[in-house]
């Protein structure tokens, strides 16, 4: 039975959504000027949370019960999928992630509205306008022949025209098609909250901005938008590099940052906010400031915006691997965005004369001048980034006005990005060091040299420890790496100074010596990350190639050790991860009706105890994913085993996963390219015969194998035996190079016909069948067949000090916490002596 | 001059010289017989093919040949203006590569062959499915 009604009411709650944010802006906007609206504004609010609840409600019980005759459910989820990854099916879509963003929003614009902050109307207009625009991508309503959203409560059928909706218009399919495999992941649980709370959070400093300009409040919107810049920028920062590590973890390009177009449109919005919550911090002793500060946190919102339409317009084409396929929603979000950024030009540009201006000149002694550096360098940074990944916007433009361009991103993204990044984080690591001196006292040269005199003799000679035990040649690396030394030591310094006066301002240096420590971490993990299963016994192709070309990829058979490095591999075979053992090779499993049960077809040992019986029934919780056991062994003897997975999934395909091996000092990351495609029969040789009697020892494929017996047999699988019928199994141990393999074939006489079941060992890729039974001589003539050896070709990377990266981020996570609460603390004072406007 | 005119001049410099990287660093899409025409004339910058891979009359795609060592492999690609042309690949096939509907290669012309630095495949996308698989 379909259920309609939960749909109906799914889409009910979004019209009552938008219908709501409507209210909500035009009476928001009329409370800014008539307090008398307050109080009706703020009850349309509550309806639009309650709707924007439901709405997710009323998606999340389609998914939860699944409710395949709904598109979204079948689409990206299906029934065997645990609750946390119907969570995250929640995203897989577009319209999902739109109702993530509008969570978000609508839970900041809850905050907001129940504070007894005087700006709250006018903020809250901004907050509800933008609520407009959200709800109406997810609206799916056709008005004059025009689709205005995507909603996510379509039938399947009204989406799939397949043929069996015109014979059965109830037709509910048995199950979904999945999730992206690559959403099979717990950082695809938090990830996308964290980062669409950063992406929502940008809208809260913007709304104070606007309602600044337009309030003629010029300078004070910025206290209250401080706290908040700066929650948007930690939110965003985390999810940005949660998103990093995910990418680490998960995908398969070998590291946590591509330079891919996705990962710019978010990156480039956090440096503009970072840069505009400096210019606050100066606002107050500086008009310049100010008017940067409105520019940034108004560009940033933009940026985020423009974000949007790149990766959900399908304009990023075949440029990105991770962009959305475009919903028709393009129009609707050019036309958000352009609004947006009109309106907010022509709001600045009528108001520019009265925001308060000087032309006074920055001392270089000043830190307004050091911020203003740190914000500039910042900017040249996004902008280096947002014009090259804009690449397939100019081209649309070039041929919108009747031109033709061509042109393509870079072809190796990540050397162009760094070679520009690297120096300007340079400059970055110098600034950040410096500047904080500015931040405690009045300045002069002599002073200034007091200061950092310490801080660089410790830098020099920290450095130089550092170069010696490293290996750091390249000038712009040993650059960085000083810099970034001298910058950890800088805010040391005034860290260690604060901490007796007064430890609640130290979030500034906290936050900068992460930012050091992230800077050396992404230099030595990224800079120096080392391919180890580089091939130099040479390629078979090799004079096809030019020089330059490496073969980075190692080919490794089953069971037969191969030295990398100073590593001995070993690949020891495909296992399934079973629930409560670990674990299992994959040939010991068969499979059942129920995808995720499999049955042991012998007894499974592990570590020598026995963990199941044969014919026990055990559980996998995605029986799509296979991994690869692989053991290393170092030579200086530590020894450990990586599992690289591989999830064969029926819409994406196939998708290679890695295996990490940590350690204090460095990852050793591990993926497989390719494996023999499992669908592919194996193709066998000529057939070899072999005569050898009951107990005697043969050779199959040059291992060692003793025909140990012969058994009747009263059933055989497959083959009903009538009451005449005889059927007898040879029994073959085969000694492996580390296990025994029994094999195990069959011999069959039907009706008086010989019939033969020959069985496989792929351990050793050998078929065997039974080709005679000799009496006369108590012997069995045997037929054997040799194959390709199961084999996998895998890429493994050491990534040297990529633990300081993430201790980094961790640092600059705390930093942001400890200034956001300092400046939400002061806004708090000002507001309660009533002096906040 | 004032300080801040100085800061502003290096800052719009720095902006033209980023404007000015990009278009030199960028890359081009182009046909295989423009990418071999800016190879004869020494032009050794990596492009970007857009195109399919061979197939035969009934739609079988013919001319993929692996390395022994199974660690490279040789494909026949057809660009956008039906040229043919043999790319070779310095990684293991991947698993999805007989599956893609269009295939974008980077890379530059070396000597006859054109060898791929990267390859883009698009897969079909689930959103032009028509028909359920039930």
């Amino acid at each position: 039975m379909v259920h309609y009604f939960i749909g109906q009411l799914g889409h009910f709650f979004v019209v009552l959504a938008f219908v709501s944010s409507l209210v909500a802006t035009y009476s928001y906007y009329n409370a800014s000027k008539k307090a008398t609206w307050e109080t009706f504004s703020k009850y349309t609010y509550y309806i639009h949370f309650i709707a924007v609840i439901g709405i997710l409600v009323s998606l999340f019980l389609i998914i939860n019960r699944h409710y395949f005759e709904y598109h979204y459910a079948w689409n990206y989820s299906s029934k065997f999928l645990p609750i946390y990854y119907q969570i995250s099916s929640f995203w897989n879509g577009q319209e999902g992630s739109f109702l993530l963003w509008m969570f978000w929003n609508v839970v900041l614009g809850l905050v907001i509205a129940r504070t007894r902050s005087i700006w709250k109307s006018a903020v809250m207009t901004v907050m509800s306008l933008s609520q407009v625009f959200l709800t109406s991508m997810v609206l799916g309503v056709i008005l004059f022949d025009i689709k205005i959203g995507s909603s996510p409560f379509l039938l399947l059928r009204d989406v799939v025209p397949d043929n069996i909706f015109k014979i059965n218009p109830e037709f509910i399919p048995e199950d979904g098609s999945g999730l992206n495999p690559l959403l099979q992941n717990y950082w695809m649980v938090i990830h996308p909250p964290v980062l669409f709370l950063g992406f929502a959070s940008t809208i809260v400093p913007f709304a104070y901005a606007i309602a600044g300009v337009w309030q003629g409040k010029y300078k004070e919107w910025v206290r209250p938008a401080l706290p908040w810049t700066q929650f948007s920028a930690v939110t965003l920062g985390v999810g940005i590099l949660m998103g990093a590590y995910w990418a680490y973890e998960t995908l398969n390009f070998g590291g946590y940052w591509n330079w891919d177009p996705v990962e710019n449109a978010i990156y480039v919005p956090w440096l503009t906010l970072v840069a505009g919550m400096h210019t606050m911090i100066a606002y107050k002793k500086n008009p310049t400031a100010l008017k940067a500060s409105l520019i940034l946190i108004s560009v940033t919102f933009i940026l985020i915006l423009y974000s949007t339409f790149l990766t959900r317009s399908g304009v990023l084409g075949e440029t990105s691997v991770h962009s959305f396929t475009d919903l028709g929603l393009s129009g609707q979000l050019l036309i958000y965005l352009l609004l947006f950024f009109v309106g907010t030009i022509v709001l600045f540009a009528w108001n520019w004369k009265h925001i308060p201006s000087t032309d006074e000149e920055v001392s270089a002694y000043s830190r307004e001048f050091w911020i203003f550096m740190g914000a500039t360098v910042l900017c040249l940074m996004a902008f280096q980034v947002i014009i090259p990944t804009s690449i397939p916007v100019w081209n649309e433009i070039v041929g919108f006005f009747g031109g033709n361009s061509n042109l393509a991103p870079p072809v190796d993204q990540v050397g162009f990005y760094t070679q520009y990044q690297l120096w300007l984080a340079i400059l970055l690591a110098l600034l950040s060091g410096t500047g904080q001196f500015f931040f405690w006292r009045k300045m002069d040269p002599s002073k200034l040299m007091a200061e950092i005199k310490l801080p660089l003799v410790v830098t020099l000679i920290v450095a130089s420890v550092i170069m010696l035990l490293s290996k750091v040649d390249e000038i712009a690396y040993l650059l960085l790496l000083v810099a970034s030394i001298y910058s950890v030591i800088a805010n040391t310094k005034i860290l260690l100074r604060l901490k007796k006066t007064n430890l609640k301002l130290s979030g500034g240096s906290i936050t900068h010596i992460g930012v050091a420590f992230m800077l050396i971490g992404i230099l030595f993990s990224s800079g120096y990350s080392k391919i180890l299963s580089v091939n130099y016994t040479g390629m078979i192709w090799k004079k096809d190639f030019p020089d330059e070309v490496n073969q980075n990829n190692l080919l490794l058979f089953l069971n037969e050790p191969r030295q990398m490095m100073d590593y001995s591999l070993l690949y020891k075979g495909m296992r399934k991860k079973v629930e409560g053992i670990g674990y299992v090779p994959t040939s010991m499993l068969n499979a059942t009706q129920h995808p995720l049960k499999l049955v042991a077809n012998q007894t499974i040992k592990t570590g020598g105890e026995i963990v199941a019986e044969k014919g026990d029934t055990l559980e996998v919780t995605n029986n799509e994913n296979s991994y690869f056991e692989v053991v290393y062994q170092k030579a200086s003897g530590r020894t450990f085993t990586l599992f690289p997975r591989v999830q064969m999934n029926n819409q994406m395909g196939v998708v290679y996963s890695p295996d990490i091996n940590r350690t204090a000092l460095a990852d050793l990351y591990t993926h497989v390219r390719t494996f023999p495609d499992p669908e592919q029969e194996m193709e066998w040789s000529e057939v070899s015969e072999v005569t050898v009697p009951i107990g005697e020892r043969f050779f199959i494929n040059d291992y060692v194998a003793t025909f140990t017996g012969v058994e009747s047999m009263d059933q055989v699988p497959n083959v009903p035996l009538g009451e005449k019928d005889v059927a007898v199994k040879a029994l073959i141990e085969i000694a492996g190079e580390f296990d025994n393999y029994s094999v195990e074939p069959i011999y069959v006489i039907k009706d008086q016909m010989a019939g033969r079941l020959p069985d496989i060992s792929n351990e050793i890729a050998a078929k065997i069948t039974i080709q005679s039974i000799n009496p006369e001589n108590n012997s069995f003539t045997f037929g054997l067949q040799s194959g390709q050896k199961d084999w996998i070709i895998i890429e493994a990377v050491e990534k040297p000090y990529i633990n300081i990266l993430w201790i980094g981020t961790l640092l600059l996570a705390i930093g942001f916490i400890v200034a956001m609460n300092r400046r939400y603390d002061e806004f708090k004072k000002m507001r309660d002596k009533g002096l906040e406007a | 001059m004032k300080k801040s005119h100085v800061f502003g001049i290096i800052v719009i410099a720095a902006a033209i010289g980023v404007i000015v990287s990009t278009a030199g660093d960028a890359s081009s899409y182009v046909t295989f017989d423009e990418a071999r025409a800016l190879a004869d004339k020494g032009n050794a910058s990596k492009i970007h093919i857009v195109g399919t891979l061979k197939k035969d009359e009934v739609d079988q795609i013919v001319g993929i040949e692996r390395s022994p060592d199974l660690l490279s492999f040789k494909f026949i690609m057809v660009d956008e203006n039906e040229n043919e042309q043999t790319v070779l690949y310095a990684q293991p096939i991947p698993q999805d590569f007989e599956r893609s509907e269009q295939v974008v290669v980077v890379g530059a012309y070396h000597k006859d062959t054109f060898i791929a630095e990267k390859i883009l495949l698009k897969c079909p996308s689930k959103y032009q499915e028509n028909e359920l698989s039930v």
